[in-house]
């Protein structure tokens, strides 16, 4: 394997993991051990399969791994509003945090699904691969985390202004 | 043959458009009867936007150098030696350029300039409202005078949404929104099929040059945009490229004609 396909897919890669992760430096991390570990282990790779899906699963697995790791308190839901793109102004902000405040509330088995079909075009097939879970569980997972989402955008709902997390 | 019955994974494939062409066409027949779920998979897809929307920005970020940086084989004397006083010079030149960078932006772009964030305010501030059904505007078309006296206070200057019953959009009122330094204009439109377009103005724009009109695709939502004496303008939609144009330059000209 080549370095530059690999570096070619370092955009989705953190839009992905920020996405997911909400944390900035947090997410770049997720992405460098996942660049790491393709590159530590890309030998054992065969270069006519699709790199990309690869690459997603090796993430996932590191996910896994830190989130099963001892000592790290998961974050609270307030520290997680995500850092978008460019530096937000007060209106990007207010507007982000409505739906950033709903998407960090799901929990985070929903919230990849959600994001691997939103942003990233993925087919249900490739999702159930990549997350390595039966794709009936794909479909029941993206089901209750739109609905999920959906409940909590709604105007009545009254949490989507909602800061405070008790 | 009577129809098969139709299952939650297809109407969230549906959603997605991931059904066959026949089976697409065979749920939208079933939607038509059923128009609470056909609310809920809409709101679903205006999900899939918000979100793209969301995260569309760090596709176009920078990427840390760090991150480019494989690890290779490399002998540990010359990484250590011979390297290190060149990434010093080299951090000692960025940050040098860097507060050049922002002395001559701060001296000669006052806002971080406007045009550079209006398509994306625009387009975020599209996806936000445009999916309301209750409530897409705090004050609407029926009040249009109230509405335009109130956000010509609000902006600091007088302020009429353009009529675009010619195109097929009519008014379906306005609301306040705080923009980067100050108070935002929204104004919403929709046609006969429901499809709607929104007029984002920023009075921000007094520090920034007039500019020509622009064009950005923010995900889903395309922005004509334009900053034009003072004010920063930005019309979003998800229809053509083409027709959109065609709206915008309808809008600009009306404003000029003020």
């Amino acid at each position: 394997m080549e370095e530059a396909p690999l570096l070619a897919e370092i955009p989705r890669l953190r839009r992905y993991a920020r996405a997911l992760v909400g944390d900035r430096a947090a997410a770049d991390d997720l992405v460098q051990d996942t660049l790491e570990r393709a590159w530590s282990r890309r030998h054992s790779w065969q270069d006519d399969r699709p790199l990309r899906p690869w690459l997603f699963s090796i993430m996932h697995n590191l996910r896994l791994d830190q989130l099963r790791r001892p000592g790290i308190a998961p974050q609270s839901l307030d520290e997680r509003i995500p850092e978008p793109g460019t530096r937000p102004t007060q209106s990007d902000a207010l507007e982000l945090a409505d739906l950033a405040a709903a998407l960090y509330r799901l929990p985070e088995e929903q919230r990849a699904v959600i994001l691997l079909v939103a942003l990233e075009d993925m087919s249900y097939d490739a999702i159930a691969q990549t997350l390595a879970i039966p794709r009936g569980t794909v479909m029941s997972r993206l089901f209750r985390g739109r609905e999920h989402l959906r409940r909590l955008m709604a105007p009545e709902s009254g949490v989507t202004h909602l800061r405070v997390v008790p | 043959m009577t129809p098969q019955p139709i299952h939650e994974d297809e109407l969230q494939a549906w959603a997605d458009r991931r059904l066959p062409a026949e089976r697409q066409t065979q749920v939208e027949s079933y939607l038509e009867q059923h128009p609470d779920t056909h609310a809920r998979l809409q709101a679903y897809q205006a999900q899939n936007r918000a979100l793209q929307s969301l995260f569309q920005p760090v596709l176009e970020e920078d990427i840390p150098e760090h991150l480019q940086e494989l690890p290779r084989p490399a002998p540990l004397l010359r990484q250590r030696f011979l390297t290190w006083p060149w990434q010093s010079a080299a951090a000692v030149l960025l940050v040098l350029s860097g507060a050049l960078a922002g002395w001559q932006a701060h001296t000669y772009l006052p806002s971080p300039s406007l045009a550079a964030a209006l398509p994306r305010q625009a387009a975020i501030a599209h996806a936000v409202y445009t999916p309301e059904v209750r409530h897409p505007v705090e004050v609407g078309a029926d009040q249009e005078t109230h509405l335009a006296a109130w956000l010509s206070k609000r902006l600091g200057a007088p302020l009429r949404p353009p009529r675009l019953g010619a195109q097929g959009f009519e008014l379906v009122g306005g609301r306040l929104l705080p923009g980067g330094q100050g108070p935002v204009a929204l104004f919403m439109y929709q046609d006969g099929g429901g499809q709607r377009l929104t007029l984002y103005v920023s009075g921000e724009g007094s520090g920034s040059g007039d500019t020509s009109f622009r064009f950005s695709r923010e995900g889903d939502v395309s922005v004509f945009y334009w900053v034009d004496g003072g004010f920063g303008y930005a019309l979003s939609g998800t229809l053509d490229k083409a027709s959109l144009g065609t709206i915008a330059t309808q809008v600009y000209q009306q404003l000029e004609a003020r």
